[in-house]
């Protein structure tokens, strides 16, 4: 299963949430969703078991937008375009939206 | 249904879930999951509902939205047994978190634990999160 977050982990609960029901399904991160992947940050420790894995991406076009430099990405997160978004879909659906 | 409405679609029965994790009266969506709830069962599909995090509110008894002039939609979940759409999770650890028990519910529901509710939803072919 391919599971979005789509709003800041300092804003909402969803990202720990979907973290607590991943399993061992993908996780994207999209548009304001994207900042809990910034290293450092309380979300991408969160995060760090399943991206070590390789289970977790971030929409590239939504960093940019945001200002927040590829560079700035935790380690094991995987910065995906539009093509990889639905990519990602095709091959790992159904999706979960935890909006 | 009709017969010749079900043999336009043979074995089109999908598993459908809807994922509820927001409070009842502070926005719209848990009011619009359950009407598109009860649309899907004019479809006969294999319907379940989920109720974390703050979802489990949705069912709390003891709702009167009427003193907001808002649609008190909380005793229309004891109706959904007469759609055919008697699979409700309820997260445990939502309902702890939150101080309930299922007592404090309005209608009876199969409480799963956290690692249960993920392996349903993985089982899911359609996923429609409020």
């Amino acid at each position: 299963m391919l599971h979005t977050v789509n709003k800041s982990p300092m804003q909402t609960n969803d990202l720990a949430s979907c973290l607590a029901h991943l399993g061992d399904g993908r996780l994207l991160l999209i548009e304001d969703g994207v900042y809990g992947a910034i290293a450092g940050t309380g979300a991408a420790k969160q995060l760090a078991a399943p991206a070590s894995e390789g289970r977790v991406y971030v929409l590239g076009p939504d960093l940019e937008a945001r200002g927040v430099d590829q560079s700035t990405v935790a380690d094991g997160v995987q910065v995906v375009d539009y093509n990889g978004f639905v990519r990602l879909v095709a091959e790992h659906g159904p999706h979960q939206a935890w909006v | 249904m009709s017969d010749e409405f079900e043999d336009d679609f043979p074995g089109e029965v999908k598993r459908f879930m809807f994922v509820n994790r927001k409070a009842p009266h502070g926005t719209i969506y848990a009011l619009e999951s359950l009407e598109v709830v009860l649309i899907s069962a004019a479809f006969d599909q294999d319907v379940s509902l989920a109720f974390l995090d703050d979802g489990v509110f949705q069912l709390r008894k003891g709702q009167n939205a009427n003193v907001l002039e808002m649609k008190n939609f909380a005793p229309t979940y004891r109706a959904l047994e007469g759609y055919d759409i008697e699979k409700l999770y309820v997260e445990r650890e939502s309902l702890e978190e939150r101080g309930m028990t299922t007592d404090d519910l309005v209608v009876p529901v199969e409480v799963v634990d956290r690692a249960r509710m993920t392996a349903l939803m993985a089982e899911q072919e359609v996923v429609m999160s409020f």
